[in-house]
This record gives C-alpha cells, structure tokens and sequence, in this order.
C-alpha cells in the first residue's frame, strides 16, 4: 500500500544561548492511508517540533517530508493540525470557530454553516453553537477544537497532546468520542500523547522517540482488533503491550533526566 | 444520625413521637437567606443617595455664603448668578453655537486622532523592523507636550475650525497608537501559528486574528482620550477663534465678565461629562462584542 505521509530523515538543530540544541536527529517515519499513528516520547524530545515540520511552519535542518507523493516541506495548509491548546478565539462563536478553516479557504459562510451544523449535532456540540469558548469546559472545547480541524477537510491531521490538560474521566469520554470520529471519517492521524493506555487504546502502530537527540526507539504495532472497548485495557494483550511500552520509555525518561543534571 | 433516627422510628410509637417532635423543632426555624446581591443593590443605591445630597449641599452653600458674603461673589459668582448669565447668554448671545462649535471640534479629533493612531498602531504588527524603528519617536512624541504646539497648527490650519480639529488630533493620536502597539505586542504567537496551519495568509491573520486581538487594547484608550481632545480643542480656542466656549470663556475674562466665565466653566464640565459617559457606554458596547 502506498504511503500516505513519509518523513524521510528528518533532523532539526536550534541554537540557543550559543548551543546547538538537537531536537530530532533523522527521523523517519512512514505511515499508511487511513492509520491511526501515536507518537510517545519523554518531553521535549521533539515531537511538537516534528509536527510543526509535518505542518510547514517549520524548516527541518536535513530531510523532507512527503504526503501523497509530493514535497510539502515549508507548504501549510496540507494538513489539519491541532494544537496542544485549544486555540479556539475568544471572540467568536463556537460555530464561527469551527468553520474558520473553511472560511479562510474561502467557502461561503452559508455552505460553512450547513456542513458544520450536523457534525456540530452528531458529535455532542448541539446547543453550544451560538456560545462563547469560556463558556465551556475543557472537554467541550477541545470537540470543538478538533471539529474545527476535521472540518478543515485534509486527508491528514496532526493532533498534539489533545486530552493532555483534562481530568481522567472527560479523558476516556474523549478518548471515545475522538475514535467514534475517526471511524466514520477514515483520516489518516498522527497522535502525540504522553499516556500509554492512550496510545494502546487509539492507536494501530504506536512510534517510541528516544529522548533528546529525538529518534525512533521503536515501532510496535497494537495487535487488538477494532472497534476497541474499554474492556480491552485490561486484556493481557493491552497489559503485555504496556508493559513493553513502559519499558522502553522509563529508559528514555532516565535518560533525558541524567543530561538534564548533566547540562 | 439521620439514619439512626429513622430506625427508631420504625422500632416504636414513644420514637415516632420523639421524630415528631425533633422535627417540629427544626422547621419552626426560618432559613436566613444569604443574599450578597440585594445587600449591593441596597449599599448602591445608598451610595447614590449621598453623593445626590452633597451635590446639592455643595450648591446650596456655594448659593448662600455668596449671597451672606463669606465668599466673595465678583470672584466666585453664584449658582443663581451663572444660571441667569447663561439664560442670558442663550437667548442674546451664542451659547448654543459655542456649544457645538466645541464638541464639534472635540469629537471630531477624538473619533479621527483615536481612529488614526489605531491603524498606525495596528500596521506595527506587519513588520519587527518597522515598528521597531519608530517606537522611540513615539515615545519621545507621547511626551511632548503637544499643547505647546497649539500656536504653530493655528498659523498651519488658519483660526477656523480646522486647526481646533488638528489640534485635538495632535493630543489624541499618538496615545491610540501606542495602545493599539500594546496590543498589536501581545498577540498569541500560537494563535497566529493555528491560522497559518489552516493556510491563512498573513492578511487574513490580521484581520481575524490581530485587529479583534488588539480591539480591547485600543477601546481602552478611549475614556483618556476624550477628555485629550476636549483640552487640546479648547485651548485651540484660547490661541485665536471667532466661536466656541473656549473663546467664550477668553472674552468674558477680557472684559472681566466674571459670571459668564463661570458660565463657561460649567458649561465645559457638564459637556465634558457629557461626552465621558457617551464613551463609557461606546466602551461598554465595544467591549462586549469584543472582549469575550
Ligand atoms: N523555536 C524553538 N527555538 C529553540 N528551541 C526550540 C524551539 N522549539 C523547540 N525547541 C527545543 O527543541 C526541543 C524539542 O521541543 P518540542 O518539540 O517542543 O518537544 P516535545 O513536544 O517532544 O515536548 C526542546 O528542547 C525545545 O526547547
Ligand atoms: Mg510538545
């Protein structure tokens, strides 16, 4: 099967207080059509900076970064990308956040509305329309925060650390709704989060970065049949899997501590 | 215990009466309502109250030591006096005309000055270098007392209208600017990082994103400067005009017309507060539309 998003040796360099700072060091990743991709990782091994190279908002050092067989390296608006935080405006509605992307790509706002109005309904946003981003809580924003990226209509979307910022329970209703989302939409998505059962729940391969220089470690693709239910984290296969995972990142969290002390 | 209680209950008569009896204890009490919003409205309106009472008393004394002659009324004049000169003045003079002729000039400069610097400050966010290189001017042309410019912009814009125009915009200006920079500045670089993931171009960003930003920013330089532009039309009016309350005031003083100086100075406070509460509830709209 053809690769939907191929970053091909990837690495990215900072300089800060005269230093070179490497954030990613040749990463390469290939991700099939349709895949739901996690990526887990100690923090700031540089998986915020490999999305917003996926994103165009930033020039890697060394390599490119390819979707649907073209370059995109520094082209924005090829992939949907969610933020850590909701970034939704303060000064609109909930609807007119929603249909940004389509208006700023220029669609009617009439057509906008019609299109958003349904998934706004289908997945839990009904009666929020005409609301104000403070009047909501976390979890209803980030729906709409994520509404707004799948309105945006690409075949690709990037999220990063969506659910981070919520309480456990709106997690797992998230955690759910987000795959209800994804099954009907069939999109290809690269996942950032740094909770394993996350990762296991939603994901059908999961990318283990080392710690900074940021590489692959590992690739583990989640053996659970779909659709998954919350029943399934606590299968012996889910428990073996975190297990592994756990593993290898308490090695990488070792790490990246141990040049935090150094440095 | 409530547990306890009903166990009894059940368990015999003699408890049943107990039950009964604890109950009507409890409800006999009526429930203190903690209610901090009547409690406000109630201390608001007090407040009002008092402030109505030593407005009049100020009045009333002003009114009565003139009139004993504790103070002396060729300098202070009196309530009774400016009402009668202005009644005067209204009918035989040009009060009415001097009147709009000043807010004219003050609101015009207010709306053109506030406008202006919002857009210059606005256009900082389109390049570092630029607005970099002129944040020193205008700090140093903040500072300037731009009053003392007033005789220069008459000789420019001539003794009519339009130099009491320039001169409020000359007062206004530069503090829209700087309040539109300050928010221009405080833009959430990630906020702008999302438009351009959804291919935003840089002046779609502006649009969406900078302006209603900066919108808070520039509504709160508005109360400030109303009363800038105000001064700066007035003192236009002080260097060389044919109208206006400020020039009124300049001739009354000449002839040592106490009382309609007076008359000009009231009329210049009420006008002023006028024009102050005018912008409080334009502020008071901008801000919900724009501060959500
Ligand atoms: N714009 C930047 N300038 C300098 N250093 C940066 C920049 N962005 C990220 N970094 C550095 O790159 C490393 C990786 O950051 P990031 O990608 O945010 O990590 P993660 O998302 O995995 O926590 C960090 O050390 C961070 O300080
Ligand atoms: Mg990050």
């Amino acid at each position: 099967m053809a690769n939907k998003v191929e970053v091909i040796g990837v690495s990215k360099y900072f300089m800060r207080n005269g230093k070179e700072i490497v954030a990613m060091q040749d990463t390469s990743l290939f991700i099939e059509e349709g895949r739901f991709v996690s990526i887990i990782g100690p923090s700031g091994c540089g998986k915020s900076t490999l999305f917003n190279i996926i994103a165009g908002l930033m020039p890697p050092s060394t390599g490119k970064v390819m979707a649907d067989g073209q370059n995109i390296v520094g082209k924005t608006g090829y992939v949907g990308y969610m933020l850590q935080k909701d970034m939704l405006l303060p000064w609109r509605t909930i609807l007119d956040n929603i249909i940004l992307g389509m208006e700023i790509r220029g669609v009617p706002k009439k057509e906008a509305t019609a299109r958003a109005l349904p998934l706004m309904e289908k997945y839990g946003l009904k009666g929020f329309e005409n609301h104000y981003p403070k009047e909501l809580s976390g979890g209803m924003r980030q729906r709409a925060a994520l509404l707004r990226t799948i309105l945006y209509d690409r075949d690709i979307i990037l999220l990063d650390e969506p659910f981070g910022a919520l309480d456990a329970q709106t997690r797992l209703m998230m955690q759910n709704w987000l795959l209800q989302i994804w099954e009907d939409f069939r999109k290809t998505v690269l996942f950032v989060t740094h909770d394993i059962d996350e990762a296991i729940y939603l994901s059908d391969d999961i990318y283990v970065f080392s710690a900074r220089p940021g590489r692959i470690k590992a690739k583990i693709t989640v053996p659970m049949a779909r659709p998954r239910t919350q029943s399934d984290m606590t299968s012996p296969e889910f428990t073996e899997l975190k297990q592994r995972l756990l593993d290898l990142l308490s090695e990488e969290v070792r790490i990246a501590e141990a040049s935090e002390r150094i440095s | 215990m409530a547990s306890s209680l009903t166990n009894e209950a059940v368990a015999s008569p003699v408890g049943i009466e107990a039950a009964e009896r604890e109950e009507s204890l409890v409800r006999k009490e009526r429930p203190v309502i903690q209610d901090p919003e009547a409690l406000e409205r109630s201390h608001r309106r007090n407040v009002m109250w008092w402030r109505i009472a030593v407005g009049m008393l100020l009045i009333v004394g002003w009114e009565v030591f003139t009139t004993i002659g504790w103070m002396d009324s060729y300098y202070w004049s009196s309530p009774s006096m400016i009402l009668q000169t202005a009644w005067v003045q209204a009918l035989k003079g040009n009060l009415l005309g001097d009147i709009l002729y000043t807010s004219g000039s003050t609101i015009l400069g207010f709306v053109l000055g506030t406008l202006g610097g919002a857009i210059l400050g606005l256009t900082f966010w389109w390049s570092r270098k630029y607005a970099e290189v002129c944040e020193p001017y205008l700090v140093i042309l903040n500072a300037m007392p731009k009053l003392a410019l007033a005789p220069v912009l008459v000789i420019l814009f001539g003794i009519g209208f339009t130099s009491k125009v320039a001169l409020a915009i000359a007062m206004t200006v530069i503090v829209g600017a700087i309040s539109a920079y300050s928010g221009v500045k405080s833009v959430d670089a990630d906020m702008e990082k999302l438009m351009y993931s959804l291919g935003a171009k840089r002046w779609q960003v502006f649009t969406k994103v900078v302006i209603p930003w900066s919108m808070p920013w520039i509504i709160s330089s508005l109360r400030i400067n109303i009363a800038l532009a105000l001064a700066g039309a007035i003192v236009g009016e002080f260097i060389a005009s044919r109208e206006g309350i400020g020039r009124m005031i300049l001739y009354a003083g000449t002839i040592l017309d106490i009382n309609l100086v007076w008359v000009g100075v009231v009329v210049l406070s009420i006008l002023s507060m006028i024009m102050y509460g005018g912008v409080v509830l334009l502020e008071r709209k901008l801000m919900k539309e724009f501060n959500k």
